[in-house]
Parts: C-alpha cells; sequence; structure tokens
C-alpha cells in the first residue's frame, strides 16, 4: 500500500517535472554555488548553482526510465530462455540453465562495469546492460513454473486439440506463470534503479549534465566536507523508491499467494 | 566445475570482442578470431593474462595479485561480521516471532535491502570522518605509518578499514538476518523439536541445539552464493574510501580503458565466485552426515 503510493507519486513527479520543478535543472548560477539550503532553494545548490531540488525531479524520470527498460530487457530475455528451456526440456534445458550457472558467477557489477568500459556509458547502454546482466533469476523462475505446468491437464488438453507449441506456450501456460514474473519484476526496478545510482555515482552511468540521483551524490562526495545537502536528499530519494518498490513487489506477492490469506 | 570455467573464459571473450576493433591486432597478432580464441583460453589456463595496456606494460597477472590480499581479507572480514551479527538476529527474531524486537528488526532489514549502500559510506564519512574526526576516510594507512611503532601501526591499520568492512556487510546483513529467521521458523515446527521439548529438555538446549544446528545448515549456501555480491561491491568501497585493492584496480582499468586488465578481474572475479561455491558445497558436506552417505 504505502509502496504503491511512493511508486505513483514518482510517476507524477517525473511526468510533471518540466512543470513543478521551482528552476531550470541545468541552470547554471555562479552567485550562488554551494548555497545551503533556503526558501530560494529547498534542498540547496551544487557545485555549479543548480538548484538540487529540480534537479532531483528530472532525475525520478531517468530513475523511473532505467529501472522500466533495464527490467523490461531482463524478463524479455529471462521469460523466452525461461519458457523455451521448461517447456522444451531435454539438451536444451541443460544447454540453457548453464547458461545461467556461468552467467551466475560473475559479480554482476563487475560484468557490467566491463561492458560500459567498452561501449561509451550512455543513459541507454546502461538500461541495456543492467538488464543483460540480471534475467537469469527470472530464467529460472519462469522455467520452474513451466516444468511444472507443462505436465498439467489443460496444456494436455490443448495439446490434444492440436494447438502448436508457440500457441500452448504464450496462451496456455505463460498467463499462469506471469504472477511471480510479476513480482520479479516489480523487485528487478528497484535493483536496476540502485544499479544505475551506483554506476552514476562512479561517474560510468549517466553522464552529467543529464540529473540523475547518482551524480549529484558524486557531487556530494566532491564535496563531502563542505555540502552536506548534496549527500543527504539524493540518496534519500533512492531509498525511499527502492523501499516502494521493493513493499509493492512484496505486497503483489502476498496478495496473489492464496495460503496467505 | 570444469565445464563452467570455460564457459566463464568464453563469456569473458564474448563480452572483450565488444571493443571496436579486434584485441588481437594491437599484440599485431592476425590470426583468424577462433584460433585466437583457442589460444587465449590455454592462456587464461595457465593464468597468462597477457600484459597491461599502461605505460607500465607489467603482466596483468602480477597487478592483480598484489592487489588481491587487501580486497579478499576486506570480504572475510565482512562475512565474519555478517555471520556474527545476522545469525543471533535472525535467530533471536525467529524464537520471539510478532514480538518488539522482531518487528524492529524487520523494519531495518526491509531498509536495508533498499539502502544504496555508496550513500550510507558517504553518510558514515560526513559523520564519523568530518565532523567528529574519529575515523579516517581514504587509504589503507596514514602518512605517519612508516614511523609508527608496530602496535600502533596495527590500530592504524584497524581504524582505516573499519568503515569499508562495516560497510561491505551491510549490504549482507539484512539478507542473511531474514533468511536466518525464515529457516529458523521451518525448523521450529519441526517433529523432532516438539520431540525434543516432549521429552523434557529445557527451551535452551531445544533452540540452540536442536533448532539452531539444523537451520544453520542452509546458511552455508547462501553464504557461498553472497560471495559475488561481495566481490562485486569491493569496487564501489574501494573507489570510495581509495583502498589499493582489485576492485579499485578494476575501476581504473575501466576508467582508462586498460582491456587486459579489465578482462583478467573479470575472469579471476569469476573463479573467485566458482571457489567461494565450492567451499560452500564441501562445508556442506562436512557439516551434514547425511550428504557423505548419500
Amino acid at each position: 500500500m504505502a509502496g504503491g503510493i511512493v511508486v505513483i507519486l514518482l510517476f507524477i513527479v517525473s511526468l510533471l517535472a518540466s512543470w513543478i520543478s521551482p528552476y531550470d535543472p541545468n541552470e547554471i548560477n555562479l552567485h550562488e554555488v554551494l548555497s545551503n539550503p533556503s526558501f530560494a532553494h529547498l534542498f540547496g545548490t551544487d557545485q555549479l548553482g543548480r538548484d538540487v531540488l529540480s534537479r532531483m525531479m528530472w532525475g525520478a524520470g531517468i530513475s523511473l526510465k532505467v529501472g522500466f527498460v533495464a527490467t523490461g530487457v531482463s524478463i524479455f530475455i529471462g521469460v523466452i530462455l525461461g519458457a523455451i528451456a521448461g517447456y522444451y526440456g531435454r539438451w536444451i534445458d541443460t544447454v540453457i540453465m548453464r547458461f545461467v550457472d556461468i552467467m551466475l558467477c560473475f559479480p554482476a557489477f563487475f560484468l557490467i562495469l566491463a561492458v560500459i568500459a567498452i561501449l561509451e556509458p550512455s543513459i541507454w547502454n546502461i538500461m541495456i546492460v543492467i538488464g543483460l546482466t540480471s534475467w537469469m533469476g527470472i530464467t529460472r523462475l519462469v522455467r520452474a513454473d513451466f516444468v511444472s505446468l507443462k505436465e498439467r491437464d489443460f496444456v494436455q488438453a490443448a495439446r490434444a486439440i492440436g494447438a502448436s507449441d508457440l500457441r500452448i506456450i504464450f496462451r496456455h501456460i505463460l498467463p499462469n506463470a506471469m504472477a511471480s514474473v510479476l513480482v520479479a519484476a516489480t523487485l528487478g526496478v528497484a535493483g536496476a534503479i540502485l544499479t544505475e545510482s551506483a554506476l552514476s555515482f562512479l561517474g560510468i552511468g549517466v553522464q552529467p549534465p543529464t540529473p540523475s540521483w547518482g551524480n549529484i551524490l558524486t557531487a556530494g562526495k566532491d564535496n563531502i566536507d563542505i555540502a552536506w545537502w548534496l549527500s543527504l536528499y539524493p540518496g534519500l530519494a533512492i531509498l525511499i523508491t527502492v523501499l516502494g518498490y521493493n513493499l509493492l513487489g512484496e505486497g503483489i506477492r502476498d496478495s496473489l499467494d492464496p495460503r496467505l490469506k | 566445475m570444469a565445464p563452467l570455467l570455460v564457459g566463464i573464459t568464453i563469456v569473458c571473450f564474448v563480452v572483450i570482442h565488444l571493443a571496436p576493433g579486434s584485441p588481437t591486432d594491437l599484440q599485431t597478432d592476425l590470426n583468424p578470431r577462433v584460433s585466437a580464441e583457442a589460444k587465449a583460453v590455454g592462456k587464461l589456463a595457465t593464468l597468462d593474462l597477457g600484459e597491461s595496456f599502461s605505460p607500465d606494460h607489467r603482466p596483468v597477472i602480477d597487478k592483480i595479485l598484489e592487489r588481491i590480499p587487501i580486497t579478499i581479507i576486506i570480504n572475510i572480514l565482512s562475512m565474519i561480521l555478517i555471520i556474527l551479527v545476522a545469525i543471533p538476529i535472525g535467530v533471536l527474531s525467529a524464537v520471539r516471532q510478532n514480538s518488539l524486537f522482531d518487528k524492529v528488526t524487520a523494519v531495518f532489514v526491509f531498509i536495508g535491502f533498499a539502502m544504496p549502500t555508496f550513500w550510507l559510506a558517504l553518510l558514515l564519512m560526513i559523520l564519523f570522518g568530518v565532523h567528529l574526526g574519529w575515523l579516517p576516510i581514504s587509504g589503507i594507512r596514514s602518512l605517519n605509518y612508516e614511523y609508527l611503532p608496530p602496535f600502533a601501526a596495527f590500530i592504524d591499520l584497524l581504524k582505516h578499514l573499519i568503515l569499508p568492512v562495516l560497510l561491505s556487510a551491510f549490504g549482507g546483513l539484512a539478507g542473511l538476518s531474514r533468511y536466518m529467521r525464515s529457516n529458523m521458523l521451518e525448523v521450529i515446527r519441526q517433529d523432532y523439536i516438539t520431540t525434543a521439548r516432549a521429552k523434557g529438555l529445557s527451551e535452551r538446549v531445544v533452540i540452540y541445539k536442536h533448532a539452531l544446528r539444523n537451520a544453520l545448515l542452509p546458511v552455508i549456501t547462501i553464504l557461498g552464493l553472497s560471495v559475488p555480491g561481495l566481490i562485486g561491491g569491493s569496487v564501489i568501497f574501494e573507489t570510495i574510501f581509495a583502498i589499493p585493492g582489485m576492485g579499485q584496480l578494476f575501476y581504473m582499468s575501466v576508467m582508462s580503458r586498460d582491456y587486459p586488465v579489465v578482462m583478467g578481474i573479470l575472469f579471476i572475479g569469476a573463479v573467485l565466485t566458482l571457489i567461494g561455491n565450492l567451499i560452500a558445497d564441501l562445508s556442506y558436506a562436512v557439516a551434514d552426515p547425511r550428504i557423505r552417505i548419500a
């Protein structure tokens, strides 16, 4: 419940950022460099005199975009590979699941950094790379669902009336496996937002001047002894957002699990 | 193990071949890619990771090896901290399910899951480093380290390690204490616990001798699985705290596009994960007599 409210609020803020943000997020004002939070600048200003609150409002949209696109990529790969492995079984199952094991051996953050080092760090590359390195859990989930669902009577019935494999997979089995995917996706958005902010913090994520919560924190680290507000507010925003998605995910899980009712 | 290792090298190669231009061109080695790959897999097997692109041109394996110890020490220390803190919390909140303690820890666990640890690092640096001035915030030793007597030098090192170890443990704390709690709750409902109670054992013995031991078994696997997360996190902490470990080397190599080092660390990171999982499997067999029989 609380999670849902946070998520909806963030959507509203990021959609309306261009109207409700008090300043232009990229407007440099060298008269007000690193000024304390005040009425004019509720969250203070950064090292170039830009309004932190405005930058955070625009950054909300960036975070959501990264979260959703990255999760979309990982769901797409995870569902397709998991469905193939679970439905067809045998050698193709072995090959896919071994590949999952191999990918899980890599510290995800290492893999992401290595790929970003080779490609340019841009927002699109980051979304895709986060997605490409986080599909393994979903593959395992979907596969497990498919393995148990494909033996059920309704699938046998579909097969008996001559439905094609594709139709059985997408029309009959997949809708029954979507519940766990939905929960994993919600938690995945939270994870992607955390990863993006860490990457941007390290300077390998969203590149300035595009505002992101992570790269405002970089400025916070550079001015750690004079400007606490640069470190406090963006991090708080990340914490609340991720908390919101986690709570929403748990809520969906509980409402979908009949044993808990 | 062996097939996984081969798979890891192949993934490393795919990643590195995303680079514009072939890395083999730079070594004036214009073999067709397939044979180059076969050769390189052989090289990886003997830990020959090539030379760094950086001006010093040192072998990659040397650069990594001199930086691995500090990374492993920090990771082991934080693993120990995770075990020492998370397990008692998990056990207590399971034994006193729905008590105030259980509810408070549940809130902390949720916050712990959502906490960007690099942000927590910043906040703690501001608090302990800048405002209170109690702890140093960068490096692993002070400037006057060489002139300190041995004991003071050791204390100096410890002070530098407190924040990094605490923070890299933080992420794992929430997960493990939650996991421990659900394990413990499951075990407490088993028949042998009822039996133990029925034969008149004190609650202490029932919980700490019968239940805890069985609830601890799956934790070994979880610890093994948490290795890649810890190693991956080292990039962030070592960069923030300027610790000269493998994570910082990785970050610097990424920034300067030193591909041989990037690939070398990617490979070593995956191998460390494999080793972690192997240790977990072996200790599981030691801890659980059923596995030895089977």
